[in-house]
Parts: C-alpha cells; structure tokens; sequence
C-alpha cells in the first residue's frame, strides 16, 4: 500500500546518466549527479562513488547534509584517469583493458568529481601514510586528554588514530594553548584545544539553521572557533553542533561528565515533542535517561533535532511520577481490584453517560483501544490541542506527538477540542456522569473542578499529578513514550515506532496494557497481548491503517496518506 | 565613549562599497579606511562595519584576528615596521630591530608589537616589504626606508624625535 501511494505522488524518475568507475579494482556505477546538501544535482564525488562500492572513506570535514569545505585532507585518496590518445580515443591495453593514468598527486575524495573510467585507489601504502601524516598533523596541538573527554569513545579522531595513527608522536616543540571550557551558549561548551577546525559546527550553523553566529578567529596555529565577544551560541539547533563535532570540541552542557557513552545503552524511538516525530536514539542506563541523540531519518528529520525535543526528557525522571493506581476507596489500590471496579461502573453505563477526554500524546495502539472502549460505552471523545511555536526547520507548531493518529482513529473532534464544550454542558446538565481523561489537565481547559465534582466517576489517567489527577475518584498512571511500545502517527501521516527504553516507576504501566485489560473485563473479549497484535488488529479494522503491519513500519516508519480513499 | 564615524569618512566608505559587487567583499578596505582614520579597529567600529556591509560581527571579527596589519590597539604616533623576512633577516633585521629598541628603551625580546611610554614609537616586526634587494627595509608609518644601516637608523629616529 505504502509503495503505490508513493508511486502515486512521484512522478517517474528521468533517465539519469550514469557513470563506471573502479574503486580499489571493484567496478560501480554511480550516477553522474547527486543531490549535494540542499538537494540540488552536482557532479557525483569520488567520496559518494567509494561508498557506493562499499568503501569507507575516512574524513572529518565532509558531511553529506553540509556544504563540502574540503579543509581537514582526511580524504586523501590516489586516483587514475583513462590515458587518451592523440584522437581523443582511450589508449588500450593488449588485452582490451583501458590504459590508466595514474595521477602524480592525491585528490581530496570529498570534493573531487568523478569521470567516466576514473580509478580510485582509496588503500593503497600512500594513501595510507597520507592519511597517517594528516592524523599526525591534527594531533599535534590536541590535547589527548581522552579519559576526561566526553567524546571518547564516539570520537573519529580516536577511532581513525586507532586506525591509521601512529602510537608514539615524534613532536617534541611545545603546544599551542588554546581557551577550554569556553561557555558559547546556554547549552553548549567549547575546548578549543580539542579542536580539529573542521568547521562542521559553522557551517551547520550559518547555512542550516541561518544563525551565523560561528567564526574561527585568529590565524595558523592559533586559529580558534568563537562567537563574537557578548554573543551567545543561543538557537533551537546547537545540541546538533555536538553530534555533528567529529571530535570532543562541542560537549553539551547537559550531558557533559555525566556518563561514558559506551555504558550506553541506545533504544530506537521517536521524539514526542511536538508533531514532526523526529527519529531519535534515547541512551539510558541502569533505567535512567542520559540523552537524546537525533537518529537519521531522511523522510522526517535527517540527522537533526530540535535542542528543545533533545532536553525533553527530564521530567520522565520526576520525583512526584503517578506511581500507584488508586480506586475509589483506600483499599483498591492493586491494578486487578482498580480495573475490576472501575468495569464495574463503567459496564452499566449507558450510551452519553460517559465521555472520554483522551489525548494525542498517546499511541495509535492507546488511541484505538480508547476508540473501542469509546464504541462499546456509547462515549463521546475528544482530544486537546496544544499548539506552541513552529519553525521553518524541524519544530511543528503543534506539540501534540499524535494528532493525525488521533484523528485517522476518529478521537478527535473535528477540530480537535470542539467537543469540550458540549462535555462541561453534559456534565452541567447531569447527562455526562462519567468522565475519563487521558494524560491531560482538563480544569485548565473550561472542565473546572465545580463540573468535575459533579460527576459520579472521574477517571485520571496521566504520568504526572496535576488538578484533574487529584480530583479523580480513579487514578490509573501511565508511562512516558521512553517506556513503552507503540506507534506515533506524524503530522504529515508517517506512522512511526516507539520503543520502551527505561521501565516505568511504581506500578504505572503502559496505558495499551491496562486498557486491553479494562476493555476485556467489560466486553469479555481479550485485546492482543502484544503491542504487533494490537497494532495490526487495529491496521485490520481502521480504514486508514489499512494495509500497514507492525514489521513493515521497521525503524523509520512509513507514511500513510492522510485523506483515506485519495 | 560612543563611537561616531565622520559624515566625510561614511561618505568615502560608501563610495568604497559601490565599487564591489557584493558589498561583503569591501569589508577589508572598510577596515583599511576606519583604520586609518581611528588608528585602530574598536569592537564597536567591527559591529559597525558589520551592519554597514549586512554581515554578522563575527566574520568582521574573522578578519580582523586574520590580518596582522589590522590593530585592536592603538599603536605610537610613529609605527616602526621592520621586515623580518629571509632576505632582511639576513641582512641584518634582527640587529635593527635590537638598536632601535634600545636607543627607544623597549624590550627587544617581547612578543608582538612594543609602544614607547610617552606612545611617540611602537617597533614592530612585520613580514616582507617587497625591497628585497635593499635588505633590511623599514616603513615608519607610510614612508619607506631601505638598506637600514645602525646609522641610518639613528639619523632616521632623530629626525622624527626633534
């Protein structure tokens, strides 16, 4: 389904020209154009042809999402052209072979274009003592001070000097001192002394986010990364300088010294931040959360993120997380005795009695559960928006992580949040005597703590207490995106996995769980156990999943069109 | 103190700008002009020419740091440059550089660029002048000398001491 709804919105591909080259003996085509970092078509690279024939070149400055710089030579690779004859003919060998002539000078593979019958010799003795002797260069004024370094470990400079450097160094003159710890901006510090000037970091800067607010001061051995003096390094996009840094220059202030990246452990998720559902990578440990790093996703996010999404996460760790479900008297606080009391009021309840305020921060899998549970009481529901601001980047305006899933699966009022209204009117009137609410605050939102003493049962269902949590006569705590499984559906219809990384505090649980049980003890019908199960059933029964299966989202989602039938 | 630029100076920058294509790439000859006429280059005269030319401050900044014949200090009245490349470095720079530091009472051995306290002299080196021939070469401000001799130099001090 997926494939013909792309088929349907590309056009068919115009015939690209092509071009053969052999990289270390081994022939590849390569298009004679690629996309550089803007998507325009330039000639295709020696360094883009290598890694099509599946040979990595090592390189700092080159990044295929920036500007080529060309500056750090860590690229160097020898290279041969066709030799051609007096009639412009390619000169052959006896044997038919074309006669190479090998170049006498090295060529930077990151900025070289590629030519019909081109050989790239990319591990030959001289390229690797190239290589050696750029390596000894970058080393010469670094630090090495890689045990205090919060780069070890994820460090190109490390990993290639493990691979082409030399153990001892022969410089004996003295280093160049450079500033350390320089604070560049609220999340941001900067070593110089570790610095390789790759300008990855200003040209990020300058030509993605448009803040040119990088610079390298200074000349030669001085030269020196900087903003302008009183000039903080303040945008929404700085955390990617550090990913981006090939070398431990850039460190996060947030992460900094708190945790070897290698201890580590990195889960596959998506940031629930606003609607854009950037891919990300959450590195936890011993079930806390250290950092998020943005996981390339060319069809969401590239490798960006966003620093707000990036430092989201804190409050997953919060002291005052809803840990206990509590029922309407004391002694019901074990999940089984909660859930069995509250399919015991809501199993009589008739149809309008019950309104369900859920929430487009929960999962496709959540959402449907809510959409069954909302069919067989007879429920009307609704989602809140939460708008904020959005950029021209990655930042959606809208900060709920699953507003089209929530729409596609008919939670939402159409817009979403019109049917508040018409709940403080029910609840007013006694029509409404029940309400249920998911991860949200609806005192804030016109449903006051007067309507909601006026109901017979208050569900709460949320991961932090707030006002309507602590009116509930039942609290059922849920879990952060970070702790469970399931699947977010975009603002532009990709729907996308989540992964549980860290377990929840307490006895909160993920919301698909116990609502597969509560739905179970009022229709006697068990939901999938499984997170597949459930995700598929529901790509079974809802018009606009159908077709996806759990397996096929993979690691980068797939996009749905958000018109079902168009 | 507030920093003004002359309605002439402006004037004359303006018409600097107009003869690029791209008004960034005047930024050395504005830096050249504010030079000249402050002496040397304040942060505030850096933002300044940064808005002048619809550039951020930084890449002013990058200039300034890169060329060694911009200042971020006032230098004396008198600015002594004496070539310190091969050909006058044979020819006997060093000892010039020596003699004139001496009979002005500057340290010979600092680094960078040394101010008389009365800030009448700074004796600098600096590289080549392009007078290889007449090694050693000396500029005091915009007047050029060459083939240096230690009583050459004396004769040249004196006559901007009297």
């Amino acid at each position: 389904m997926s494939e013909a709804a792309t088929a349907k919105v590309f056009k068919p591909a115009p015939p690209v020209d092509r071009i053969t080259v052999k990289v270390d003996g081994q022939v590849v085509v390569v298009p004679k154009l690629s996309p550089d970092w803007q998507g325009k078509l330039v000639p295709t690279t020696m360094i883009q042809a290598c890694e099509a024939a599946g040979v990595t070149i090592p390189h700092y400055c080159y990044h295929p999402q920036l500007p080529v710089a060309g500056n750090c030579r860590m690229c160097l690779v020898e290279f041969g052209t066709p030799a051609l004859g007096p009639d412009r003919k390619p000169v052959t060998n006896p044997d038919g072979s074309a006669v190479i002539n090998k170049s006498p000078r090295p060529a930077i593979a990151c900025a070289t274009p590629v030519s019909p019958g081109m050989e790239i010799y990319a591990n030959t003795p001289g390229v690797k003592a190239m290589r050696q002797g750029v390596l000894e260069f970058l080393l010469i004024n670094h630090p090495l001070d890689c045990p205090i370094c919060d780069q070890a470990g994820e460090c190109k400079l490390q990993e290639y000097s493990v691979e082409y450097g030399q153990s001892a160094t022969r410089f004996v003159e003295a280093k160049v001192h450079k500033p350390k710890a320089v604070d560049l901006g609220p999340r941001i510090m900067l070593d110089d002394e570790r610095c390789i000037l790759c300008t990855r970091c200003i040209r990020f800067t300058r030509d993605f986010v448009g803040d040119d607010a990088l610079g390298i001061v200074n000349r030669g051995s001085y030269n020196t990364i900087a903003t302008y003096p009183g000039h903080k390094f303040d945008n929404n996009y700085t955390l990617n300088t550090v990913d981006l840094c090939p070398v431990g220059a850039l460190t996060s202030k947030d992460f900094r010294f708190e945790m070897r990246v290698w201890f580590l452990r990195e889960t596959k998720s998506v940031c629930p931040s606003c609607g854009t559902g950037c891919n990300l990578l959450i590195g936890s440990r011993e079930n806390r959360i250290y950092r998020y790093t943005p996981r390339d996703n060319p069809a969401v996010n590239g490798p960006w993120m966003c620093d707000a999404g990036r430092l989201d996460y804190k409050w997953i760790a919060r002291d005052d997380r809803l840990k206990d479900a509590r029922g309407s008297r004391p002694e019901v606080r074990t999940w089984r005795d909660v859930l069995a009391e509250l399919a015991g009021r809501l199993r009589p309840a008739t149809a309008g009695s019950v309104a369900i305020v859920a929430s487009a921060r929960l999962t496709n899998e959540e959402l449907y559960l809510i959409r069954k549970l909302a069919q067989r009481l007879g429920a009307a529901t609704d989602t809140i928006p939460h708008l904020g601001d959005g950029d021209r980047l990655l930042v959606n305006a809208d900060k709920n992580p699953n507003t089209a899933g929530a729409r596609l699966l008919g939670i939402s009022a159409k817009p979403a949040g019109a049917n508040l209204n018409d709940f403080a009117a029910g609840i007013r009137d006694g029509l409404i005597k029940t309400l249920i609410v998911f991860r949200e605050d609806v005192t804030r939102f016109g449903l006051g703590a007067d309507l909601l003493g006026r109901l017979d049962t208050l569900v709460a269902s949320n991961v932090l207490p707030n006002e309507t949590t602590k009116l509930a006569h039942f609290v059922l705590p849920g879990c952060a995106p970070a702790e469970k499984r399931g699947s977010f559906t975009n603002i532009h219809g990709r729907v996308q996995r989540i992964t549980k990384a860290v377990e929840p505090p307490g006895d909160a649980r993920p919301e698909w769980e116990f609502l597969g049980e509560l739905l179970e003890l009022i229709t006697d019908r068990r939901a999938p156990a499984t997170i597949e199960g459930l995700f598929n059933q529901m790509a079974g029964e809802v018009p606009a999943f159908h077709g996806l299966r759990w397996a096929a989202l993979g690691d980068s989602g797939v996009t749905m069109p958000l018109e079902p039938g168009k | 103190m507030t920093f003004a630029v002359p309605a002439n100076l402006e004037a004359e920058i303006d018409e600097l700008v107009s003869h690029y294509p791209q008004k960034r790439s005047a930024s050395l000859m504005v830096l050249h002009a504010l030079q000249d006429h402050f002496g040397y280059l304040t942060p505030a005269a850096m933002e300044w020419t940064a808005a002048k030319l619809g550039l951020q401050p930084i890449n002013v900044l990058e200039l300034v740091t890169f060329y060694p014949m911009f200042r971020q200090q006032p230098v004396g009245r008198f600015h002594l440059k004496i070539c310190r490349t091969l050909s006058c470095a044979l020819g006997g720079s060093h000892e010039l550089h020596r003699q004139l530091c001496a009979k002005l009472g500057l340290d010979a051995h600092a680094h960078g660029a040394q101010t008389t306290k009365d800030g009448r002299f700074t004796v600098e080196f600096v590289e080549c002048l392009a007078s290889c021939g007449t090694a050693p070469v000396m500029m005091v401000n915009d007047d050029f000398y060459e083939g240096v001799t230690p009583q050459k130099a004396d004769e040249i001090i004196g006559k901007y001491t009297s």
